[in-house]
């Protein structure tokens, strides 16, 4: 039996030495003891040969030719001896001594020697992957020319950490950095890589500032609709777990997914848009017309007054049109034609009735604010938002404009109709482009105001917007058929 | 409202962007810092940095410039109408996060979408810009996916191909129809058309590389799609042949299929139920039988009842189950075509059969060595020492190859 003793358990180049001193020998695998030297496990020269010469003399002298290894053959076994498997050393040589009468023996993936040796380089392999993923860098600060340092600890199953090196210079070449692991560190100035003895955990910082980002992404781009930790398991064992930051949440992200799934499927079921009559039910009135309506609304004195223009505006279409559009206020143009939507917002009103083939006959035109507010800015008139007084007080109106008229669908353009409608501040966006049961068997149709349209700065988006708009006209326009 | 700190955002932009499956980082060129001496690489077979417990891989900081949008796509949680709240990352903001990420090793690049804002070309203008800042600025070698606007100016399209890997855009659903059902503002042709400049960009900028090293790069890693499962009406049948279109006509790199799971505030005329992940994982097996397999999308789907996949068994057993006049397949004779058709075996596997058989006839034991299990695989081959004889035949095959029932939950408490 002959023993030969490795200077360290990453010694690649001593294995090596002595396998072709071995084979020049014509020494069996059995008849080889491999070890690595108790004396020199803390050695990380891995790949200093001066270490390994004393040891070599005891082989005997050759006896055959140099032996011929492949170049291919060479590299998968050096790749499989970074395993931590003790037995590694000697798989390697029985391969390389069988190899001596069957050259092409690396080429069979169903030998049993070949089989095994896969088997110890896919986990090297697996191992130098999970390294490149898993290390997680906390800085520790940065030069007076901004260069910052790094530093991160990381626990390899093989002696992988010197192979490693390379990779993240590469990949972080404008940064300093320093690895440690319990056998051997590594590190990176921008000038050299540099390696040294292991550490331990303590040896480096437990934290840094953009942790905290990075667990809430974690967190976030996680979906408990679809939990799959078995999945997770296979690609990320938990034994990497203690040192991720993020896998703390793991277990809170796991117990919380389900709940939070049908959290969401119960909201939906729920979430159907209720309009509840919030107006005290109109008071019996007596107008049977609009005409009389309007001539006891002019007549009123108690209306809003400060920043109004005294002009009335009524609604205009037929008095039995079975669609009605509710907008806000009449602007300058309607103010003074004393006609609702005839100014720009009427034009593009009219256009997209045309483009929705809403029958414009058909259709009863009003605003829930029936007097124009404005303030002045030398000589023009701009428009002043209504406040919810004013539309409070022209409430009651429009709902008796609504009895006489009683259509089958309510268009409401835009907020200050929405609020007029159901006495409520809802937000366009969600509520539009639906049918809303409203009172007396009516729907209600919530979209946005023309004028919203003619203020959006951009031609792409002006035109998906209107798109979307005539869209509504056409819904509103479907409801009518049905 | 007060103004959302840079994590406040990235949650609410990280969560927007999850219902986006791809987070590849691979099929680019390599690419390393050593000599401009910045920061990044990539090694062309892409890293999964983590895992979420949904069992996906978290390669790339993926995330949404904004998830305020003009668009009112009905299976999207940030469209419209949506409930969500919303925010908005400003191009340094996200630049940053992008940088101090990958220098901790938290992810292999940036996969950066965004909803549309203001317009098409505005968003996908910013877009760009984020990718430049990376590219020039901080000498970025790492991954960058974009998502592309098909709304957007083709000479924007080409400006975000010279910085990042991948483009892609989303067809999000098989058909023409269900588009305009249901991404109103979206156009099927468009994005087809879009797709097919984007493909010849690709292939025209590496026959100039082809020619001289100098020439620029464009996407590199291809470009690629995703299409939602499970929120219209279409079948599997209509999926896949889609997809093989995909494939062939527009020269797409992969297809994601990403079933569709409940989203907060869904819209109203959509199924709101668990997602049908058994139905994605089967369609992810057949996309792989058309691209790696051999078979064709009218061979799978032959005997899908009513257009969708068995979900008991995976596509390729199902084939063989209908076709057992094919088998049992000599391992030591039968040519690759035939091997790649043999369920439970697959392409490196096949590979290591050929070799093998090379130094001598297999037997099971040896058929063990080169792949993980034989147990699917038996009833359909046969090898030196061994023949499946009547199990073939049997009634009872389908039942044996049918998955096993559903597990415990190792969280389950």
């Amino acid at each position: 039996m002959i023993r030969i003793a490795l200077a360290a358990e990453t010694d690649i180049a001593g294995w090596r030495d002595a396998a072709r001193g071995l084979l020049r020998a014509q020494i069996a695998p059995a008849d080889v003891d491999w070890q690595v030297g108790r004396d020199s496990l803390f050695d990380h020269a891995g790949d200093d040969r001066s270490s390994v010469g004393g040891r070599a003399n005891d082989i005997p002298p050759p006896r055959g030719p140099q032996p011929v290894i492949s170049k291919e053959l060479l590299r998968q076994i050096e790749t499989a001896l970074l395993h931590s498997d003790p037995e590694r050393f000697a798989l390697g040589y029985r391969i390389v001594y069988r190899a001596q009468s069957e050259p092409k023996i690396f080429l069979n993936p169903a030998d049993p020697d070949m089989h095994r040796l896969r088997g110890l380089s896919k986990s090297i392999r697996r191992d130098i992957h999970k390294m490149h993923a898993f290390v997680r860098f906390r800085k520790i600060g940065s030069d007076e020319n901004g260069r910052e340092s790094f530093v991160a600890w990381f626990e390899p199953e093989h002696h992988i950490t010197l192979a490693v090196a390379p990779f993240f210079r590469n990949r972080f070449t404008g940064m300093n950095w320093l690895i440690v692991t319990p056998e051997a560190s590594i590190a990176w100035d921008g000038q050299t890589l540099a390696t040294g003895p292991g550490g331990a955990k303590s040896d480096v910082p437990q934290e840094d500032a953009v942790e905290a980002e990075w667990k809430a992404y974690y967190g976030a781009i996680f979906n408990p609709a679809r939990l799959k930790t078995k999945a997770m398991l296979a690609e990320m064992p938990a034994k990497y777990w203690k040192n991720l930051p993020e896998a703390a949440l793991i277990p809170g992200l796991t117990r919380e997914a389900e709940t939070r799934m049908n959290a969401m499927i119960d909201k939906e079921q729920t979430a159907a848009i209720a309009i509840k009559d919030v107006m005290a039910p109109a008071q019996a009135h007596g107008f049977t017309d609009l005409d009389s309506l309007y001539k006891a609304l002019s007549a009123a004195t108690d209306y809003p007054q400060e920043d109004f223009s005294p002009t009335l505006v009524p609604g205009e279409g037929p008095g039995d049109a079975p669609m009605m559009f509710v907008g806000e206020q009449p602007g300058d143009q309607e103010d003074q034609a004393g006609r609702p939507f005839v100014g720009p917002a009427g034009q593009l009103l009219d256009r997209a009735l045309a483009a929705a083939s809403v029958n414009r006959d058909q259709a009863y035109v009003t605003n829930a604010v029936k007097r124009f507010k404005f303030v002045q800015r030398g000589k023009r008139r701009i428009h002043s938002k209504p406040s919810n007084q004013d539309v409070e007080y022209y409430r009651w109106w429009l709902e008796q404009e609504r009895q006489i008229v009683q259509p089958q669908v309510i268009v409401a353009l835009g907020a200050t109709a929405v609020r007029a409608l159901t006495g409520k501040s809802l937000t366009i966006s969600r509520n539009r482009s639906q049918l809303i049961d409203y009172r007396d068997g009516a729907k209600l149709l919530i979209t946005v105001h023309p004028s919203y349209l003619l203020r959006l700065p951009d031609g792409a988006g002006q035109k998906v917007e209107y798109e979307k708009f005539l869209r509504d006209l056409a819904m509103a326009q479907s409801a009518l058929a049905a | 409202m007060a103004k959302l700190d840079r994590l406040q955002k990235l949650t609410i932009l990280a969560d927007a962007a999850k219902y986006d499956a791809s987070c590849a980082s691979s099929g680019s060129i390599k690419r390393n810092s050593k000599s401009s001496g910045g920061i990044g690489s990539t090694t062309g077979m892409g890293i999964c940095h983590s895992y979420a417990p949904d069992g996906q891989c978290i390669s790339l900081l993926k995330i949404l410039l904004t998830n305020v949008c003009m668009f009112d796509c009905h299976y999207c949680i940030n469209r419209s109408s949506s409930d969500v709240r919303r925010a908005a990352f400003t191009v340094d903001e996200v630049v940053d996060l992008t940088m101090d990420f990958y220098k901790r090793n938290y992810i292999e690049g940036l996969f950066l979408s965004s909803g549309i804002i203001r317009s098409p070309d505005y968003t996908m203008e910013m877009l760009v810009q984020v990718a430049k800042k990376l590219r020039i600025e901080h000498k970025f070698g790492g991954y960058i996916h974009l998502k592309t606007i098909p709304e957007a100016d083709p000479a924007l399209l080409a400006d975000a191909g010279l910085y990042a890997d991948r483009l892609s855009i989303n067809i999000e659903l098989p058909s023409d129809a269900a588009i305009a059902e249901f991404a109103p503002e979206k156009s099927g042709p468009l994005i087809r058309k879009t797709m097919a400049d984007l493909s010849g960009r690709i292939t025209e900028a590496k026959v100039e590389r082809r020619k001289s090293r100098k020439a620029p790069l464009f996407a590199p890693g291809g470009h690629s799609t995703q299409m939602i499962v499970g929120a219209d009406a279409s079948d599997d049948a209509a999926i896949l042949q889609t997809s093989a279109k995909l494939y062939t006509g527009v020269g797409l790199k992969r297809v994601y299929y990403s079933a569709f799971s409940p989203i907060p505030d869904a819209s109203k005329r959509l199924p709101l139920a668990a997602p049908p992940l058994m139905r994605e994982h089967r369609l992810y097996q057949a996309d792989w039988m058309l691209r790696f397999y051999g078979f064709s999308v009218g061979e799978i789907i032959a005997n899908a009842q009513g257009g969708l996949l068995d979900l008991d068994v995976d596509p390729k057993m199902a084939w063989a189950l209908m076709n057992r006049q094919s088998f049992p397949v000599d391992l030591n004779r039968a040519p690759r075509e035939m091997l790649l058709r043999v369920p439970g075996l697959g392409t490196k596997g096949v590979g290591a059969v050929v070799r093998a058989r090379r130094f001598g006839r297999l037997r099971l034991a040896d058929v063990e060595r080169l792949c993980r299990s034989t147990r699917k695989m038996r009833p359909w081959i046969i090898a030196e020492d061994w023949h499946p004889g009547a199990r073939l035949d049997s009634d009872m095959l389908r039942a044996q190859m049918a998955r096993p029932a559903k597990q415990m939950d190792l969280f389950a408490a």
